[in-house]
């Protein structure tokens, strides 16, 4: 490589590294907790609870008219589904709740009684909040997104410089008793040269999660605006098709796969007019994948299976990829130990710039 | 722990291994399940013993 294209790399690495490094510090330290999200609010929530009528199962129907009544005015927002107890979880809002605020109630599904919450510890709600978009919704979340290219950026521009640095040093190479700037290049050219792979996928997913609100708008305006163009007033709560034929008739529709959730007309996730009833795969890689069938809310009749595009289908399996909740704690455990394995790459490279300029002023 | 001036592809060769056998459980993991559990975990986690390996190593030097 020519000196001059030592020194523009050098330069997109430096530049794209200090931008981003105190935001990838603060992703890595919240992210860090939030790879056992899962068992954390286990534990930080979990009580001893049974099913009050074990075996008995109430109609989709009969659990929002209960949630509902404990709510007086709400409209229904979302239904999704516990995966290992019998337990609905009812989203509604009022209808002149500010944007984003819900009331959130999982029911026994076996009595209609109250469960306890086993997801969304407050703790961990503001960890992931803080992760996601620093409590400043969209833009906050944009600007992480754009933090993510500049931490692939400096990956990229970091294996291009790695060759003129290690031209004279086999891989592996740690001179421990060298002074501190020597040592800490060493750690630094390491662990950069061996998580590359990782923290690529981890970074470009990252970025593309940041994307979901646009990526979900998109869709819902390309997919399901021709569903909502024939229709006149949204039907009121009162004059909607049973949910449960609806979740059948859905089920129909998409056999074979497993019931997610469901988005209530209105929501973000569907029409004014329609039923979302969001279904999974069950092989370890459409489980990532939902597909909803939309039912007409006045007819209960089958209006689509909007099977998801390409982009859609990106963002859903950016998620495991970005969280590493898919591999059983195994992974988990190695996600973790490469997270702080990051943090050392960001802290080297930092103090790496200070030394360096000390140096150059001295 | 100066050695010649390697070759390209000698030095990338070893940063290049681990790239894809990482990539190879990061994605295996995903697509199959039961035994691609450990092995994805394994494989990913190969960075870490080679960090390990690299710090065992330079004590020993």
């Amino acid at each position: 490589m020519k000196p001059d294209t030592i020194r523009a790399w050098s330069v997109v690495h430096t530049w794209s590294s200090l931008i981003s490094t105190l935001f990838l510090l603060m992703l890595c330290l919240t992210g860090l907790p939030l790879v056992f999200s899962h068992e954390l609010n286990h534990w930080l929530l979990d009580e001893p609870w049974q099913p009050a009528r074990p075996g008995e199962v109430l109609s989709l129907d009969a659990v929002m008219t209960t949630a509902l009544a404990r709510h007086p005015g709400d409209v229904p927002a979302f239904l999704s589904f516990d995966e290992d107890r019998p337990v609905v979880n009812v989203t509604s809002r009022a209808p002149d709740a500010p944007a984003g605020q819900y009331n959130f109630q999982p029911i026994d599904r076996t009595s209609g009684e109250a469960a306890p919450l086993v997801a969304g510890h407050p703790l961990v709600e503001f960890l992931l909040q803080l992760h996601t978009d620093m409590f400043l919704g969209l833009p906050g979340m944009l600007f992480l997104g754009l933090m993510g290219l500049m931490l692939v950026a400096a990956t990229v521009s970091g294996i291009v410089l790695y060759a003129p640095f290690m031209r004279r040093l086999p891989y592996g190479t740690l001179r421990l008793n060298r002074t501190a700037r020597t040592r800490w290049l060493d750690w630094h050219n390491l662990a950069g040269a061996t998580t590359a792979a990782w923290v690529l996928v981890v970074g470009l997913t990252g970025v593309v999660n940041t994307l979901a609100t646009p990526i979900l708008a998109v869709w819902k305006d390309t997919a399901l605006a021709d569903l909502a163009r024939t229709y006149g007033a949204p039907a009121p709560v009162g004059q909607r098709a049973s949910l449960d034929a609806a979740v059948e008739r859905a089920r129909a529709a998409l056999p074979g796969r497993t019931l997610q959730f469901v988005a209530f007309p209105g929501t973000e996730y569907t029409t004014d007019h329609h039923y979302a009833v969001f279904f999974h795969g069950d092989t370890p890689l459409t489980r990532h994948l939902t597909t909803p069938a939309l039912i007409d809310v006045r007819t209960g009749q089958l209006a689509a299976v909007a099977e998801p595009p390409w982009y859609v289908t990106t963002l859903g399996l950016s998620q495991p990829l970005h969280f590493g909740d898919y591999g059983g704690m195994g992974l988990k455990l190695v996600w973790a130990t490469l997270d702080l394995i990051t943090i050392v790459i960001l802290g080297s490279g930092l103090y790496l710039w200070i030394a360096r300029r000390r140096r150059g002023r001295a | 722990m100066k050695t010649h001036r390697q070759s390209l592809i000698e030095v990338f060769a070893r940063p290049l291994v681990l790239f894809v056998v990482g990539l190879t459980g990061l994605v295996g993991a995903l697509l199959a399940d039961g035994l691609w559990d450990g092995l994805g975990a394994a494989l990913v986690g190969t960075a870490v013993v080679a960090i390990v390996w690299a710090r065992i190593r330079a004590s020993k030097a």
